[in-house]
């Protein structure tokens, strides 16, 4: 794994990484994935995908409010909140 | 009056029941002996007076006839489950400042079942990590120290390395973990404890900060396997807030425990035998398998030959996982905050300085796996192999009822060991790691002491639903080891 994979994936992630790092992640995360490759021996030909280990069916339920009224508990822990909405950075000029 | 931090939950709660001491006086003693173990830096937050509050309450309700299941009881939490109005970390920088306005499901039943809080233990930065050292509000510290004399400050083990020390510690009876891919087993393993992960689905996970959803599972830790018992019937149950909470009858876990393992048969994975398997912690094993012999179980040699591969699976799906759900942290709705001169760079910035270099890194496997051109290669290949393992599991208990292995393959490290190496530090999940991926009941028992005089575990596996069984193998397996050690800061205390 080389430095401009690094950054792009670092990108992606939207995590600010600095030179520094790159050059570490680079060597770190390419010791790993040499690790992760033994992957490669086992054959999965027409094996399925595993996703949920549990083997019941996706519970269903009525589609009726059962919750709500809760503005001020989901503002509680923002950054910064104006008159009930989340503030964030200008993103239109 | 007697050491009331000595006792254990089954003991409290008869003698609470007798009136022999109050809810208040128990929850004091452990309030004190909180205090007394804070160089241990269990905790995160300490909640004393709201567990002097909550005492006060117990004996109220016990005294109206109205006991609950665990009613007077003082517990420990993992900072990583919600607690209204408590500030909840993940022993993440990012969660520094974060006050839920609810209660996770499996804290709640804890707390409903008359359970005390003594306070928020510390853990791995959002559970990823074996040795307690990636939180950031420092290590966290092993009260065991080797025989040996060098006096090295050991790790708990990790994730939940706080919660396991401070039970150790005998600060708390009991206390609740999470378990990914071992966060339970090896931390109970390396201080001397028990702990129990159940199957997948059997706790619900709302509430509970999210890590690797497809492995999180809550438990309990205890110093008992009867107290553990005794926990799991508390926090277990259907949850329709979480869509993988199955709805199964929860047996009664405790009086699993009094039945016999006459005929049972005891599966030992021949591919667990791995190179470079300490001699003594091999020697456990074969000790563990004839303390079964001679209670009347067979011991079946079984293969999981997908084994060795249950570790990289693990580092796929694990982080590719951890990098979705950690998505959320973008210091808008909760969590620091880092501006930045638009809204990509206070992203950036946020989560740059909010986490730490151990979920970093994760954050950066799982989102290199998951993106394009890479899928197929590494997320979907390890779930292929995700099957195997669990279709080698399923296979394994057409010819037995359990599972039998070492918890982990050292005892308790020193802190700063295994740092250099990612890859040295995740071997230590090596017998966890498997059952983690096919959702199965593990469970480790203090069983054995290494040549330096630190605590061995043994780790038993079940089948989906049956931590009955598991309770019970447990059981036999702590009566048969009987372990009388206590660490040494616990001895100098009583002397």
């Amino acid at each position: 794994m080389d430095k401009a994979t690094v950054k792009k994936v670092a990108t992606l992630a939207r995590l600010h990484v600095t030179e520094e790092e790159q050059e570490k992640y680079a060597a770190q995360l390419g010791g790993i994935f040499k690790w992760i490759e033994q992957m490669s021996e086992v054959n999965t030909d027409n094996v399925k995908p595993l996703s949920s280990v549990i083997d019941l069916p996706t519970p269903l339920r009525k589609d009726e409010v059962t919750d709500g009224g809760i503005q001020d508990d989901i503002l509680a822990n923002a950054p910064e909140a104006v008159e009930g909405f989340f503030v964030v950075p200008k993103v239109v000029e | 009056m007697t050491n009331l931090t000595h006792l254990t939950i089954a003991e409290a709660l008869d003698a609470l029941k007798k009136k022999d001491f109050t809810a208040k006086e128990l929850t004091e003693a452990h309030v004190k002996a909180t205090s007394e173990f804070r160089h241990l830096n269990a905790y995160v937050t300490e909640t004393p007076e709201i567990a002097v509050e909550q005492a006060e309450a117990s004996d109220k309700r016990r005294a109206k006839g109205e006991a609950g299941l665990l009613e007077g009881i003082p517990l420990a939490i993992k900072d990583l489950y919600c607690t209204k109005g408590v500030r909840t970390t993940a022993s993440s920088k990012i969660l520094e400042n974060f006050i839920p306005t609810y209660d996770s499901t499996v804290s709640g039943n804890l707390m409903r079942d008359g359970a005390i809080m003594l306070g928020k233990t510390s853990l791995d930065e959002f559970a990823m990590g074996s040795s307690n050292t990636t939180s950031a509000y420092g290590n966290v510290i092993n009260p065991w120290k080797r025989s040996t004399g060098d006096n090295a400050d050991l790790v708990p083990g990790g994730s939940s390395g706080g919660s396991a020390a401070i039970v150790a510690a005998r600060a708390a009876m009991g206390s609740t973990g999470t378990d990914t891919g071992g966060s339970i087993r090896q931390p109970a393993s390396f201080c001397g404890i028990a702990g129990i992960k159940p199957t997948y689905g059997r706790c619900s996970r709302w509430g509970i900060i999210a890590f690797a959803s497809s492995l999180d599972q809550a438990g309990p830790f205890a110093r008992t396997v009867e107290d553990c018992a005794i926990m799991l019937q508390s926090m277990s149950g259907y949850d329709p807030k979480d869509s993988t909470s199955a709805n199964q009858p929860v047996p009664d876990f405790r009086a699993a425990l009094s039945g016999s393992i006459k005929g049972l048969r005891v599966g030992i994975p021949k591919e667990y035998n791995v190179d470079g398997l300490p001699a003594e912690i091999a020697k456990l094993w074969e000790q563990g398998k004839d303390w079964l012999r001679s209670e009347g179980a067979e011991i079946i040699d079984v293969s999981l030959p997908h084994s060795k591969y249950a570790l990289p699976v693990y580092y796929i799906l694990a982080p590719a996982e951890c990098s979705s759900n950690l998505a959320r942290y973008d210091g808008v709705r909760y969590g620091l905050r880092v501006e930045g001169k638009d809204l990509t760079e206070t992203y950036e910035k946020t989560r740059a300085q909010g986490f730490g270099n151990e979920v970093k890194r994760r954050i950066m496997i799982g989102t290199y796996v998951l993106s394009a051109g890479y899928y197929d290669a590494y997320y979907t290949k390890a779930q292929k192999i995700r099957r195997l393992i669990a279709e080698d599991f399923a296979k394994a208990y057409e010819k037995c009822d359990v599972l039998l292995s070492p918890t982990a393959p050292s005892a308790a490290f020193a802190i700063g060991e295994n740092e250099d190496d990612p890859v040295k530090m995740y071997l230590n999940d090596v017998f966890t790691i498997p059952a983690s991926l096919a959702g199965l009941p593990g469970m480790s028992v203090p069983a054995g002491m290494s040549s330096d005089g630190l605590p061995l575990g043994l780790q038993i596996i079940g089948k989906p639903w049956d931590e009955a069984t598991v309770l019970r193998v447990g059981h036999v397996i702590e009566k048969a080891a009987a372990i009388t050690a206590l660490p040494a800061m616990l001895m100098k205390k009583a002397a």
